[in-house]
């Protein structure tokens, strides 16, 4: 069987999750939902022989009987009016805005615990990008503290991420550690305005408790690069881990040792250009989730 | 006679780096005192990065900068504590705590391209009753115009100044004048400039934004800052009263604060080695030379290649992560350089 997909937002994100939908043999993209008739999106959803609804979501609740799953793409504010007019009709939805009220989910790390809930969300890019690691590290030793540091390029930042960096820097730091599984979280983030844009770019650093083994977490590391890359090819190490030994006056305590993993994100350009990683990461994410719904 | 601006000094915010963020609530409260006493009208207190800036991409603070900022507003008779932010390090709750503990003047830090990532915390430092001041990092690195057009954002949200921020110690005296002027001619906010001194124009491009006509103008004692250091206050302090620009500070009291409160956090500030030269001569943002440094030990390679390259990738504050990054890719490229051989 296939799932039956509504995609909320005709902006960026929506035309790209559009694309991903397309290329999906387990996903039928079968409407879009925007507000705006002009928007490229609908245009583009169209030319691909996909229903349009350009008046917003009464559209899309009068046709749920058609639909089994609802990709929102809008922002939190709506998110949260649209979320109980989904629940009303009985459709699921997986939240791409900074919302948070569905259970955070990072699928390489416990997708399988919330597949059954109405409503998933899916963090934020930095979170979705930095949570495995630590979930890795986290799979070998113990980890007081961890920290990211998330750099996009500025012209792949839309004004919702831009008003809301606040929202975006507290639920990344809580999902390093309600996912991550760190005792301490924080997170950074940073905007680049270099020309040509820069590539996605994340560091993440992990105190270590003593008597972690490296090869270890090492490996650790590396098998869960590889697990993410499997739904977001362009997922990479930029260099193997680097582990400091030195004195470090951590929120989660003094330690003496941390890793440093540092990643690269190039995104697919389904839609969005390759420099994207951080948007591309949200929509390939998506997918791998609403594939994982269908048994 | 009241002064011809304001002056600002940052010895316990930007001298932060300085000093890899290890500041004691007793050097605090002597730098405090002193300057208190002297006349500053305005003394910043905060990790180097801000508020929230203690973690492992810019260094853990020694003590907790709320420790720091509760001595720093006990102490001060006169002066206004002011903090440090930017949006995407510290977050909002951090600024609310700061206005708890008495901190009177926000200042919203973003990189000169992104004004607009400041709108909700000026925004809330308006709310909260405090001055909201706009810093725009790394200026150098656009044209006047494109300044003024980020400024006026900030303006827009609510700021009471807006400052072209040197975090390079790049501009020259010409590019400090343009920047002043354009934005005095466009903002009804006032203008401030805080300056480094790796090209050793800190307190030139001070007196130059003077005769512009800038209202606020950022100092920090014996120069204790990021990279090759501020514009020294005392220095400025005693320049402008010789030349006819009125302080509001008296010169002698500078000259003992620096000496004996300062002077001996760091003995050897005020020299601008290669390296310190290197940051304004690339462009490279100050507070990455200490930690490029310390990449230089870790990894074996030359800490001028490592500002060379920051500089050639355009990095902007906050990216200290790429330092690591640099520093690896360098050493991996010797590596390869040998075995070729």
């Amino acid at each position: 069987m296939t799932l039956r997909c509504a995609i909320v937002g005709s902006g960026n994100i929506g035309t790209d999750l559009l694309y991903k939908l397309l290329r999906s043999e387990k996903l039928e993209a079968a409407l879009m939902v925007g507000i705006d008739p002009a928007s490229e999106g609908l245009a583009r959803a169209r030319e691909a022989g996909v229903e349009t609804v350009a008046d917003g979501v009464d559209g899309l609740i009068e046709r749920a009987a058609e639909l089994d799953l609802v990709l929102e793409a809008t922002s939190a504010w709506v998110y949260r009016i649209n979320a109980p007019l989904y629940r009303r009709v009985g459709l699921r939805s997986i939240d791409l805005t900074p919302a948070r009220l569905g259970p955070l989910v990072v699928p390489p790390v416990n997708l399988a615990e919330h597949l059954d809930a109405p409503d998933l969300n899916l963090i934020t890019c930095g979170g979705q990008a930095t949570v495995p690691i630590v979930a890795a590290v986290r799979s070998v030793t113990e980890v007081p503290y961890a920290e990211i540091v998330s750099t996009v390029a500025s012209v792949s930042a839309g004004p919702g991420t831009r008003q809301n960096i606040d929202e975006f820097t507290h639920t990344t730091s809580a999902s390093l550690v309600e996912v991550g599984g760190a005792d301490f979280g924080k997170a950074i983030m940073v905007l680049n305005p270099a020309e040509p844009p820069i590539l996605m770019r994340n560091t993440v650093f992990c105190a270590l408790g003593d008597g972690y083994d490296r090869d270890e977490v090492a490996d650790a590391i590396t098998r869960m690069v590889a697990a993410v890359a499997s739904y977001v090819p362009g997922y990479r190490l930029k260099a193997p881990p680097v582990f400091d030994e030195d004195l470090f006056r951590t929120p989660g305590g003094d330690v003496k040792a941390r890793v440093v993993t540092l990643l690269e994100v190039e995104g697919a350009a389904d839609y969005l250009p390759a420099y994207a990683g951080n948007l591309d990461i949200m929509t390939a994410s998506a997918i791998r989730v609403a594939e994982a719904m269908v048994r | 006679m009241s002064a011809s601006f304001r002056l600002t000094d940052s010895t316990l915010r930007d001298g932060s780096h300085a000093i890899a963020h290890q500041f004691t609530t007793e050097q605090v409260r002597r730098v405090v005192a002193g300057l208190d006493a002297a006349g500053i009208p305005v003394i910043e207190v905060a990790h180097g990065d801000g508020l929230g800036g203690s973690s492992f991409n810019y260094g853990f603070s020694h003590t907790n900068e709320t420790g720091l900022l509760q001595v720093a507003v006990e102490t001060a008779r006169y002066a206004k504590i002011a903090v440090l932010m930017l949006p995407g390090i510290g977050v909002k709750d951090d600024l609310r705590q700061a206005a708890d503990l008495g901190a009177r003047v926000a200042r919203i830090a973003t990189h000169c391209t992104e004004a607009d990532i400041s709108e909700q915390h000026i925004a809330l430092a308006k709310d909260l009753g405090m001055e909201a001041v706009g810093f725009l990092m790394m200026s150098h690195m656009i044209e006047p115009e494109e300044l003024l057009e980020q400024a006026r954002l900030m303006e827009s949200y609510g700021a009471d100044a807006v400052y072209t921020v040197d975090s390079a110690g790049a501009m020259t005296i010409d590019g400090a004048r343009r920047r002043v002027a354009l934005l005095k001619a466009n903002l009804s906010c006032q203008v401030g400039i805080h300056a480094h001194n790796n090209l050793s124009l800190a307190v030139a491009n001070s007196l130059a934004a003077l005769e512009e006509g800038v209202d606020q103008i950022d100092g920090c004692t014996t120069g204790l800052g990021a990279g090759a250091g501020n514009c020294p206050t005392e220095i400025l302090v005693a320049a402008c009263e010789r030349s006819g620009w009125e302080t509001g500070i008296d010169p002698i009291a500078m000259i003992e604060v620096a000496d004996t409160a300062v002077r001996p956090i760091r003995p050897e500030q005020g020299v601008i080695d290669g390296d310190g030269l290197l940051l304004g001569y690339a462009g490279v943002y100050g507070s990455f030379l200490l930690h490029s440094k310390r990449a230089a030990e870790r990894y074996g390679v030359p800490t001028r290649d490592i500002l060379l390259e920051l500089g050639e990738r355009r990095v902007v504050g906050g990216q200290e992560d790429m330092i690591i990054d640099v520093a690896m890719e360098l050493q991996r490229r010797a590596a390869s350089k040998m075995v070729g051989s």
